[in-house]
């Protein structure tokens, strides 16, 4: 047996990310948009049924998002997009042909900026464009063991921007990286849910490997059927793996789409891309070519919001906080905007508050909503209640371990944290008289420990003081306690 | 009662009788309808007969009426293109493929002439999905030219010119692609009108090519063709290639001066093969024009116009292609079902539901579209179109008007052209340019010539203007008109 020298392989990624955008209405219709739990064919037109005689018109909204989103992936918004046909034959296709952008898309020529192992990386975005969605096919079989397709057109004409990227991505933890920046800008500008799971964020990677320093792209594989960040990272390091072996073994890779197959870990091929697909693209003769004034460009960035990059940068400057809390807060846009609006309670320039909201934010609150898989955005906690607590905290009318009984209350009920204090009697005691009484109870039970204090074991009084705290159920303020303590330990045997 | 059958009279004579409560709508209706008794079965112009609901509508313009809220077309029979779409009542297209299709919606055009008190006595027959000149491309059989029987009446809108000529509707919409509402009125002896590309709503068309479909009136009179025009035109937002304008009135103002009025006479019109008596007729008419007050200049040179054949038999069928893909069986319409899977049923669906001139449009479309011939076809065809508008744009610098012929010979026997598609497409040489051109278009009858058997053919002259100014197209038409009397021949049925 010889041993040769390993060849080192690079992994070459270009991703196409499908987003459905956040739009009242259809791509060209009025339908409303439907819910994931809609009836199937409920939210169907003549215009999205493809009827004879129907015609398309614009939804500007769409184009809004789209040029939304292209500016905050730093693209070039061209003074001119037009929409074209892609023909071909499908059954859940209601006009047998999509309307589409071909040669002059919205946007083009932008970058992301993701972060991976504290590295920082640029991946070129090729173009976003526009497109109507199709109906959606499900293969199902009769009782009778006969096999049925039945459509949903309730998804045909829903409005879809494509997010192309350059073939810059290296590894599936870039490629991950990328997918959840854009997932945090698409949700940010409010362009789109953008959750995997529901279907309305879709991405198909693009993989190829090539021996390290080498220029010319490999033979590339398209994968499909990835519903979540983990299928798109699995997939592409099982697909790099097995490029690796199939070219190792002396083979050559095939140009072709493949399916992940979550359950058995790995992907099957879909169809060979060998004679590829001849779409016929030409323009679409029931809609004018779109004139995106600058004016109208500039009116949209001016509607853009803060995006996280720049929020984080900021939290740090202007709150003090530090490099992970203030990444942790701008990660989402409704986490962000809870924790400006709970400082702002408080008095901007108040940077102890804005501490503290962030710890509690990222802290206790982050605790109990990752424990329900809840988003802040649903939480019956308010800017306003969290406020209200950071205030009885700073007044110390409450302990810090009160205020998270306090704080739970408020997150299950949505009550007032003033008013959980009163009703449970949680205000904290703040006398040493009120204090002496559950201390000198707490001496007489606990001779050991006593002893070794007044030996000079001085740790011991830490389990004092928390009998004391036990004993007045929490209210004390450990500071009194422990004064209350000494006091008496070091006086009077 | 007027001294003429009601079945004779004009849209306008009858509008007349009606606000003079001489007549009633029922009266017109039941009139219309025992026309039909007597000579439908001879000419074939109708594909559905809606006898009662023409009866219910006519009951309800009675009372509107009786009310004094009539308008021009209120009560008065008409005839509907069956590629217009009707709520509730077939519309085939003249195709096999769409036999058991019902609308679930009127087209933009039904919806104002409904408010305008539409009567419709029926669909009428047609080449399947506009596409023919002589009417044989109907799945459901030839229209008969009421001048001559054994004659075809022109094509795509056969019923419509057919069924206004032998006065079994007063007036009927067609549409016109390439000549499709101009050649039959030419053939069938009535008036046809084009409007300028825009001008009416194409929602609810049943679309055969986009960039060149336009709704348009079959009528006895100008005045009449005027009336239904500003009946139907006007903007609507359900097609975004609806111009913005306001709908011109024209009827009111129509004059029997053509002083300063400035007509051009482009030679390229006048093509080689051109039946004598047509040119001679048509000259005979502008010299008429002339003799009213037109300056006549009779050297206009469009040369590109040469290439329109050509052009239009690659834009047409190319977006044609795309159009007509939507009829697989599995939405609407004619089924097959008998495969042995779901790509085979939606093949054998097309195969058994297109006719053959049909299917060799979506071929030739098909064709110019595919990688690798776009540029070679599809592309060039655009931008000699660009050169064909550029000199029409050039040519009203200086004239108001131009004259051709619309068709180089009268009407043809049936079956003559069927097996030479060739010679079929050259029927519409003088009017497929007006279509690439966006422009109006009117063919009013201008002669009648003698067949070699005997049978009197009627013959038309075609009058353009530039897009948007019908006014100037109606002015030299109607004074034309009135200073002639061929508009009063009847066909000898």
């Amino acid at each position: 047996m010889t041993t040769t020298a390993a060849v080192r392989y690079e992994t070459v990624i270009g991703i196409e990310v499908h987003a459905q955008l956040l739009t009242l209405s259809k791509m060209f219709c009025a339908c409303p948009v439907p819910s994931l739990d809609s009836p199937p064919n409920s939210h169907v037109c003549p215009v999205c049924l493809g009827m004879p005689g129907v015609l398309p018109v614009i939804n500007k909204h769409a184009v809004e998002l789209t040029i939304m989103t292209g500016l905050a992936v730093n693209c070039d918004i061209p003074p001119e997009a037009k929409f074209d046909r892609k023909n071909y034959h499908y059954p859940d296709l209601m006009k047998g042909y999509q309307i589409s952008q071909y040669d002059l898309p919205l946007c083009k020529d932008g970058r992301l900026e993701i972060e991976v192992d504290g590295q920082t990386k640029r991946v070129g975005i090729t173009r976003v464009h526009l497109e109507e969605d199709t109906a959606k096919s499900m293969h199902v079989a009769a009782p009778t063991g006969e096999s049925y397709s039945l459509i949903d057109v309730n998804r045909s004409g829903l409005p879809l921007m494509e997010i192309v990227s350059e073939p810059d991505i290296r590894s599936a933890e870039e490629a991950r990286a990328y997918l959840q920046k854009l997932r945090q800008v698409l949700r940010y500008i409010g362009a789109s849910r953008a959750n995997m799971d529901e279907g309305n964020m879709r991405c198909e990677p693009n993989v190829s490997i090539r021996p390290l320093g080498s220029e010319p792209f490999g033979q590339k594989v398209e994968l499909k059927n990835i519903n979540s960040f983990k299928h798109a990272y699995d997939a592409i390091k099982y697909e790099v793996a097995r490029q690796t072996q199939v070219i190792e073994s002396g083979g050559r890779v095939a140009q072709e789409t493949r399916g992940w197959r979550e359950d058995l870990g790995q992907s099957v091929s879909q169809r060979s891309k060998e004679y590829a697909n001849d779409y016929r693209y030409f323009p679409e003769p029931d809609l004018p070519t779109l004139t995106i004034s600058r004016e109208w460009v500039e009116e949209i960035r001016t509607r853009m919001p803060e995006l996280a990059d720049a929020k984080e940068r900021r939290f740090q400057d202007q709150y003090g906080l530090s490099a992970y809390d203030a990444a942790v807060l701008a990660e989402t846009r409704a986490r962000a905007d809870f924790f400006e609006a709970s400082v702002a309670l408080g008095g901007n320039d108040n940077p102890a508050r804005a501490k503290s909201a962030a710890n509690w934010i990222n802290g206790e609150f982050a605790r109990l909503l990752n424990a329900d898989n809840a988003d802040i955005e649903d939480s019956k906690v308010t800017p306003e209640l969290l406020s209200e607590l950071l205030d009885l905290l700073d007044a110390g009318t409450i302990s810090g371990k009160t205020a998270k009984d306090v704080f739970e209350q408020v997150y299950r009920a949505g009550i007032s944290p003033k008013r959980a204090v009163q009703e449970s009697g949680l205000i904290q005691i703040t006398s040493a008289d009120e204090v002496s009484f559950a201390v000198e109870k707490v001496i007489q039970e606990h001779a050991k420990p006593v002893e070794d204090y007044r030996r000079g074991k001085e740790e011991a009084i830490k389990f004092l003081v928390g009998q004391v705290m036990r004993e007045t159920k929490g209210r004390a303020r450990p500071d009194i306690v422990i004064q209350v303590l000494k006091e008496k330990l070091n006086g009077s045997p | 009662m007027p001294s003429e059958p009601l079945h004779r009279l004009t849209l306008s004579e009858a509008a007349d009788l009606l606000h003079r409560r001489e007549v009633s709508s029922v009266d017109l209706t039941r009139a219309a309808f025992a026309r039909i008794a007597e000579v439908e079965g001879s000419i074939h112009a109708f594909l559905t007969l809606t006898e009662d609901l023409a009866l219910e509508q006519a009951r309800e313009a009675d009372a509107r009426i009786g009310r004094g809220e009539a308008t021009p077309l209120t009560g008065v029979p008409g005839a509907i293109k069956d590629v217009i779409c009707t709520k509730g009542v077939r519309t085939t297209c003249g195709s096999r493929i769409l036999e058991p299709y019902v609308p679930p919606y009127d087209a933009a055009v039904i919806t104002l002439l409904k408010e305008a008190g539409l009567v419709m006595v029926g669909k009428t027959n047609m080449d399947e999905f506009a596409m023919g000149s002589s009417g044989e491309n109907s799945a459901y059989g030839p229209t008969r030219n009421p001048w001559a029987l054994d004659r075809v009446p022109g094509g795509s809108s056969s019923g419509s010119a057919a069924a206004v000529a032998a006065g079994m509707a007063h007036y009927a919409l067609g549409s016109d692609t390439g000549g499709s509402i101009r050649q039959p009125a030419a053939l069938c002896g009535v008036v046809g009108f084009k409007p300028t590309y825009g001008r009416v709503s194409r929602y609810g068309l049943v679309a055969f090519a986009s960039s060149l479909d336009q709704i348009g009136p079959l009528t006895r009179s100008v005045r009449d063709a005027a009336l239904v025009f500003e009946a139907i035109s006007g903007y609507d937002a359900r097609d975004s290639t609806s111009a913005p304008l306001e709908t011109p009135r024209i009827a009111d103002s129509l004059k029997v001066d053509l002083r300063g009025l400035r007509v051009g006479v482009p030679q390229e019109f006048f093509v080689e093969g051109m039946v004598d008596s047509v040119r001679s007729s048509v000259e005979a008419a502008i010299q008429q024009m002339e003799a009213l007050g037109a300056e006549v200049d009779w050297e206009v040179s469009l040369p590109s116009t040469a290439h329109a054949l050509a052009v239009y038999y690659i834009i047409a069928p190319s977006e044609a292609s795309a159009n007509l893909a939507r009829y697989d069986g599995v939405k609407y319409g004619f089924s097959y079902h008998e495969g042995e899977s779901m790509w085979e049923n939606m093949e054998k669906t097309r195969q058994h539901g297109f006719g053959d001139e049909v299917k060799r449009r979506i071929m030739l479309g098909t064709y110019a579209l595919s990688a690798g011939y776009y540029d070679a076809y599809y592309l060039k065809a655009q931008k000699v179109r660009t050169l064909i508008r550029r000199e029409f744009d050039a040519a009203f610098q200086t004239h108001d008007i131009l004259v051709t012929p619309v068709s180089p010979t009268p009407a043809f026997h049936l079956g003559a052209k069927l097996d030479d598609p060739l010679q079929m497409y050259l029927s519409d040489i003088c009017t497929i340019p007006v279509n690439i051109a966006g422009l109006p278009g009117i063919s009013l009858p201008c002669g009648m010539m003698e067949a070699p058997d005997g049978t009197r053919l009627p013959i038309g002259v075609q009058i353009l203007a530039r897009p948007f100014d019908e006014a100037s197209l109606f002015r030299a038409a109607y004074a034309y008109e009135q200073a002639t009397d061929w508009h009063h021949q009847f066909p000898p049925l």
